[in-house]
């Protein structure tokens, strides 16, 4: 468990980003991953008086705040009017109910973690991020940036009429995943997004909805894979197959 | 920071440390059902309802709490009756240690989902972890008990 010797319910996001310059402050996500750290913090940021837990329409995007929980996202009728079953895909074997209830999207997104169902199946859609120091950036750039002392307020998806769908394995029900994939599609051109490799989830493009499935899976099995103590590289790159297989092919169904 | 937090219908009023998790406020104030079971974040046995939501109490800060309404196992007497009943009678129950938060999170379920599949009922318990008696016989029970209160409200 951390320490912390401050807590500081932040009333604005530019006092949550001036505390949060300081090394020894900490942002406050759900709390589910931080707890299981020994970190000292000075003072720890919470960002729960922002109004940022609320999933929001407009005509061109999806707004979603950095404290929307998983479950949020699990349950919200309008994502799955807009993005399929996508969204309950990627979030219901995170852990259980009671996890998901508490945990954010901006903790996840965030901490950016190499088996992040969340970073996978946003990345197959688009969105940038918006943070409360650097402005608005693309997700992708953000995915590949190292850890710094910005904060994550929100996500923005556009509604760019693509089609998803989402798959990942686990070794048993409610563990981190081995390997997470993700497949979208516009105009006809396929983008895999593959996690758990066990690093961070990266893109792939360049591909078509039409391509042979061969040239699919040797694509997917053409990333970095890497060995821990869930699965060695080779079962995460003979995953990485099978898994862009099954997604592609459920993306066929609904275009 | 002194947080105000409402536990089974009564308000307390206290100051605690800004590293204090709900769990342990909550045990300091006689719900010795709230357990502490696995330090992960994984194992459910925490569970108690934050404004109506069933959430794990061991990861949520008590300073979170300020201003809500805390629902422990020591608050729904009557529904644990019922539902431990049909726990009993099947078998589902032999330590005891993981009851309160399965109880907790099955009430939570019941209120949320409305005539749920076998597959619905596993996927909204599957983070509650049971070392004993096995997932059947708790869901024999959830069954049997959901039939009963279908029954009632006839």
């Amino acid at each position: 468990m951390f320490t912390a010797q401050q807590y500081v319910k932040a009333a604005s996001l530019e006092e949550a980003y001036a505390l949060n310059q300081k090394k020894s402050s900490a942002v406050l996500g759900g709390g589910c991953w931080m707890k299981m750290g020994k970190r000292r913090i000075g003072a720890l940021i919470d960002l729960s008086g922002l109004g940022l837990d609320t999933i929001e329409e407009t005509g061109e995007s999806f707004v979603l705040g950095a404290m929307v929980t998983l479950r949020q996202l699990e349950t919200d009728a309008r994502l799955k009017e807009a993005f399929g079953s996508g969204f309950a895909d990627m979030t219901r074997h995170i852990v259980g109910v009671q996890f998901r209830n508490c945990a954010t999207l901006g903790g996840s997104l965030y901490s950016r973690f190499g088996f992040s169902d969340v970073l996978t199946w946003l990345l197959a859609l688009d969105c940038d991020v918006e943070l409360a120091g650097a402005g608005v950036m693309p997700l992708a750039q953000y995915a590949a940036m190292p850890y710094d002392r910005d904060i994550l307020a929100r996500v923005i998806v556009r509604k760019t009429g693509r089609k998803a769908v989402y798959e990942s394995f686990r070794n048993t029900e409610t563990d981190i995943p081995v390997l997470t994939c993700a497949a979208s599609s516009l105009e006809g051109n396929l983008r895999l997004v593959i996690g758990g490799r066990p690093m961070r989830a990266l893109a792939v493009e360049g591909l078509s909805l039409s391509n042979p499935m061969e040239t699919i899976i040797e694509k997917a099995q053409s990333l970095p894979f890497g060995s821990n103590m869930r699965a060695s590289a080779e079962y995460r790159r003979h995953l990485a197959g099978v898994l862009a297989k099954r997604a592609v092919n459920r993306l066929r169904e609904v275009e | 920071m002194q947080i105000t937090v409402n536990i089974n219908g009564r308000n307390y009023t206290e100051d605690v440390a800004p590293d204090l998790v709900l769990l342990d406020f909550l045990r300091a104030h006689g719900c010795y059902s709230v357990k502490r079971g696995c330090e992960t974040s994984n194992c459910g046995l925490c569970t108690v309802h934050l404004d109506g939501k069933p959430v794990l109490s061991c990861s949520v800060l008590a300073v979170r709490a300020d201003g809500k309404s805390v629902t422990t196992l020591e608050g729904l007497q009557k529904e644990a009756e019922e539902f431990g009943g049909f726990l009993a009678d099947e078998g589902g129950e032999q330590c005891g240690f993981c009851s309160p938060g399965f109880i907790m999170n099955v009430l939570a379920m019941v209120k949320e989902l409305e005539n749920p599949t076998e597959q619905e009922i596993q996927e909204y318990l599957a983070g509650n972890l049971c070392r004993c008696t096995g997932y059947q016989s708790q869901l024999r029970a959830i069954k049997k008990y959901l039939a009963w209160k279908q029954e009632g409200s006839k």
